[in-house]
């Protein structure tokens, strides 16, 4: 069961194998490396902790400034520190997908991310793909398949949705159950989760292009 | 209250074969809609009302609440299954930079269970919260202890609690089963297993406690906000009026949040010490742990049968364990209500043993039960060598309702599923074997009086719905919205619904299958005393006779003319600008059947190799009396059969027996159903004329998730020819059912 997303997606294809799991588990290194890199550049300590650090993260287009301990994690760090709740904590150790952001454009679940390692990367919220006034077509679609019930798991939904369609805008109903294995929805919405984000792919190819 | 009652004759049965009951209906309540009613809203297909608001992050549920001010509580929990707590020291927690309470809540009591509760501290974030609890100091005295349910019922087991472990049932019954069972021309005699099930609501227990003053402001996770402002009183012996709960959204319950969780009372408790909001939000290890669970079961059947197929005896005799306060008895509902059967008699045992306290489930014990008895029905079905399908047939009632509509259900599924492709048992061959199964349900579903509902529409352009009721999934706020729409002849978009509040008129709690059938009727009521107000201004503004107007697209005309005015502008000639109705749900009047049946088929593929059962597709027919909204009761439909198959398949709580500790408290070792497990699933509705109130409404939360594990287990013995009695129906299982292990 390729129930895992990749801590951070690299190398996630819609196929996710267990060797793609590996990658990236790599790919977290990887970002630790570069997130020390970043902070080298901001001028700001090699060494954080054990106290609060002060640092920026681009979180849906804007830098906002957090501080936080390093043991952070970035889905805390969205809700707590920057009133982002749209991801929610549900196992908060990347076992159900209900905190997936993406990460440059990877769908990522932000609980298995500490909020230091986030500096220097696009962070992307489901608040930053759309608002109730103006949804994105993959909220839209999710509202009109009723692909939510309870609405807790829709977040992580919506956004791994999104994230699937941006790299395989005309995917086959497998590939969507694929790319979405990792996310849990109790109250079992799930066929009508995949009918959403076919519907989703359909609108967003006829607006011309799977990306926003 | 009792209002005067007009007898009336309402249509009611399934929607080609309706009749007449008469049935005493409270004045001034729009009876039940009939065939000939013009409907614009109702029964049509309509996405939610807050869909956009939970599609993009923006609905506000308990987790998400934050406050100026706002600390953080965390709860210390006890990592021994059972032991006295001789003392509890808060100091070196209180002495840390940032804690700014801590409780003890067990001192000088025994803890029956690992996660029990011990002491919570509050701080200013959650991580030093979280230190704050590794710094408290607990004595403990360990007691023996027993987790094992078998070990449990040993005469020399550790007591897990006050009292015996074994607890009796009481027996029930009628007729003389031990001679039918001797005169039957076949019996069969079979223990079915069930597993400890927890509710994994994605959303944990939570709550934000404020106060301001003396007066108590409380957000919680709840299934019930009236049952946790009235309970949270009283626990901190408070007049109710000076609490208040809120919940907007829920993630989820399944009825492990229908009454006062402890994450409130801990909350308030902190928050009144520190002199700031806390927010308590349980971890997915506490909730597993200590915040309810499904309790397992060993159901022996023994049911006899005439070899043309009707049953003469049906003997239940059941037992498992809800942890350390009981509540495993009660898996007899199905063989107590699904078939007619003169003889039968249940006796339903519970164990009590040292693990998390059992609550209400989804279906609490009809899901075991129909597990147990639908398998058993499909043995004597093999025994008797008839079809399964036909020999449920024999066994129809032919002077119930219930009846009436699951024959109908019997042959919507047997059709949509193909079950004339069903061969016998284990007859295929290859590595691959494909079977098809079925199985019944049953639930209540009337719901019943008490909700009060106010609806108001004003000359600003709205009709505004409020009651505090909730929303657990179901879609209880565009179900009042499409009645509301409808009976005041509005746009759906013009309707606001309000609830999740109690400073909102009361509603009752949102469990058994009772929202639907229990507010809406109430919000009918509402609109219709609205409605005639608004007609009463309109004929003053038209200066027509009553009689002579109409309403239709929001406007009140005078029939065949041109004259009319608006809705909204009607309203307005009240000096408050609005008018407004308001209504409590009355007592069921007579309707065609108090319960719902539902029946599911299910196709699977077993790799007899692996043992991997594959579930290729499910059909779920089901009634719900009238049905308000087709998408929602669809998708209720669904998520009920995907749970159904979580049971069947995979879920379990794993513990070890020689700690007393629960091995799978997360979501990676207890597995639910994702994504890529979920079959194809067609729900089929099946619409009944029910009457019983306003709206004919039945509830639908429960039904679908009654009968899939018996559907699911059914198709695999016939795959493969022989029967798994135990759920989950792993691998393991399958391979020993196989004799390949």
């Amino acid at each position: 069961m390729a129930r895992k997303k990749p801590p951070i997606g690299k190398g996630a294809g819609p196929d996710v194998s267990r060797r793609g799991f590996l990658a990236g588990v790599g790919g977290l290194a990887g970002a630790t490396a570069l997130g020390g890199a970043a902070a080298a550049q901001e001028g700001g300590p090699a060494t954080l902790g054990p106290g609060p650090a002060k640092f920026t993260l681009r979180v849906n287009g804007q830098d906002r400034a957090v501080e936080c301990e390093p043991r952070v994690t970035l889905l805390d760090a969205l809700r707590e520190r920057l009133g982002l709740t749209g991801a929610k904590r549900v196992c908060d150790r990347g076992e159900c997908g209900a905190c997936t952001v993406l990460l440059d454009g990877q769908p990522a679940c932000s609980c298995m991310v500490l909020a230091v390692d986030a500096r220097g990367r696009a962070v992307t919220t489901v608040e930053g793909l759309g608002a109730p006034g103006s949804l994105h077509p993959v909220q839209e679609a999710f509202v009109q398949a009723d692909g939510l019930q309870c609405g807790f798991c829709t977040s992580g939904q919506v956004v791994a949705t999104a994230a699937l369609l941006s790299r395989t805008p005309d995917p086959t109903p497998d590939q969507a159950r694929e790319a979405l294995a990792g996310n849990v929805c109790r109250c079992g919405a799930y066929p009508r989760i995949v009918e959403a984000a076919l519907a989703a792919a359909k609108a967003l190819r006829s607006r011309g292009g799977g990306k926003r | 209250m009792s209002a005067p009652r007009d007898r009336r004759k309402l249509p009611v049965g399934l929607p080609d074969a309706l009749r007449e009951i008469e049935a005493d209906v409270p004045e001034g309540e729009p009876a039940p809609w009939g065939p000939d009613s013009r409907l614009s809203v109702v029964g049509g297909r309509v996405p939610r009302v807050e869909g956009a608001e939970k599609a993009s992050g923006a609905a506000r549920y308990t987790s998400d609440v934050r406050l100026p001010g706002m600390l953080f509580g965390k709860v210390l929990r006890s990592p021994h299954p059972h032991a006295r707590v001789r003392r509890v020291d808060l100091a070196p927690a209180k002495a840390l930079p940032g804690v700014k309470a801590a409780i003890a809540l067990a001192e000088g009591r025994e803890v029956g269970y690992e996660g029990d509760e011990i002491a919570a501290v509050a701080a200013v974030t959650e991580e030093a919260a979280e230190d704050a609890l590794r710094a408290i100091r607990v004595e403990y005295e360990i007691l023996p202890f027993v987790t094992d349910l078998e070990s449990a019922r040993a005469p020399d087991a550790p007591a897990a609690a006050d009292g015996p472990n074994e607890r009796p049932g009481r027996p029930g019954g009628r007729g003389n089963v031990e001679e039918a069972l001797a005169s039957a021309d076949a019996v069969i005699v079979a223990t079915y297993r069930t597993p400890v099930q927890t509710h994994v609501p994605l959303e944990t227990h939570g709550s934000v406690a404020q106060w301001e003053g003396d007066r108590l402001t409380v957000w919680d996770s709840t299934q019930a906000v009236h049952r946790v402002r009235d309970s949270l009183a009283q626990r901190l012996r408070k007049d109710k009026n000076s609490v208040r709960a809120i919940c907007e959204h829920v993630g989820g319950g399944f009825g492990s949040k229908l009454g006062l969780g402890p994450s409130a009372v801990i909350a308030a408790m902190l928050a009144r010490e520190a002199g700031a909001p806390v927010k308590v939000l349980l971890s997915r290890r506490e909730e597993h742990l200590a915040s309810g669970n499904r309790p397992s079961s060993v159901q022996t059947l023994r049911i006899g049968a005439r070899k043309e197929g009707p049953l003469v005896a049906l003997s239940l005799k059941s037992y498992g364990t809800g942890g350390v306060r009981a509540g495993a008895a009660g898996c007899s509902g199905p063989a107590r209500g699904i078939y007619a059967c003169p003889n039968w008699r249940v006796e339903e045992g519970d164990v009590v043993t040292n693990s998390g306290p059992a609550c209400a489930m989804r279906a609490p014990g009809f899901v075991q039960g129909a597990f147990a008895l639908e398998s058993a029905m499909d043995e004597m079905a093999g025994k008797l060598g008839l079809d399964p399908l036909e020999f449920r047939r024999k066994n129809l009632r032919p002077d119930s309702a219930l009846d009436e509509i699951r024959a109908r259900e019997y042959g919507i599924g047997a059709e949509k599923i193909g079950w004339s492709r069903r061969t016998k048992d284990g007859s295929g061959t290859g590595v691959l074997r494909r079977g098809l199964g079925m199985a019944n349900g049953i639930w209540g579903g009337s719901g019943g009086p008490g909700p009060v509902v106010e609806v108001t529409v004003s000359k600003d352009g709205t009709a505004g719905v409020a009651v505090g009721t909730q929303d657990i999934g179901t879609g209880t706020r565009t179900a009042c919205a499409i009645v509301a729409a409808e009976e005041l002849g509005l746009p759906l978009a013009a309707v606001r619904v309000r609830i999740g509040d109690t400073d909102l008129p009361f509603a009752t709690g949102s469990g058994g299958s009772s929202t639907a059938p229990s507010v809406t009727p109430a919000v009918r009521v509402a609109a219709a005393q609205a409605r005639a107000s608004l007609l009463e201004a309109a004929a003053k503004i038209l200066e027509s006779p009553l009689a002579a107007l109409e309403i239709a697209e929001g406007r009140v005309r005078v029939k065949g003319t041109d004259k009319s005015v608006g809705l909204f502008e009607a309203a307005g000639r009240h000096p408050s600008g609005a008018v407004t109705g308001r209504a409590q749900r009355s007592g069921n009047y007579r309707s065609f059947s108090g319960q719902t049946a539902g029946v599911q088929f299910a196709e699977v593929e077993v790799d007899t190799e692996t043992g991997t059962v594959r579930v290729v597709k499910v059909v779920a027919v089901h009634d719900c009396g009238r049905i308000v909204n087709r998408l929602a009761a669809e998708s209720q439909v669904i998520g009920g059969v995907v749970m159904g198959l979580s049971y069947a398949l995979m879920e379990e709580r794993i513990m070890d027996h020689r700690t007393g500790l629960w091995v799978n408290p997360d979501l990676e070792n207890y597995k639910v159903l994702g994504c890529l497990e979920c079959p194809e699933i067609e729900p089929v509705m099946l619409e009944v004329w029910n009457a019983g109130n306003s709206t004919g409404v039945m509830g639908l939360g429960e039904p679908p998730v009654v009968p899939t594990a018996g559907a699911v287990a059914n198709a695999v013995a016939n795959a493969i020819g022989v029967r798994v009695r135990e759920l989950p129906i792993t691998p393991a299982r399958v391979l020993e059912a196989l004799g390949r292990v």
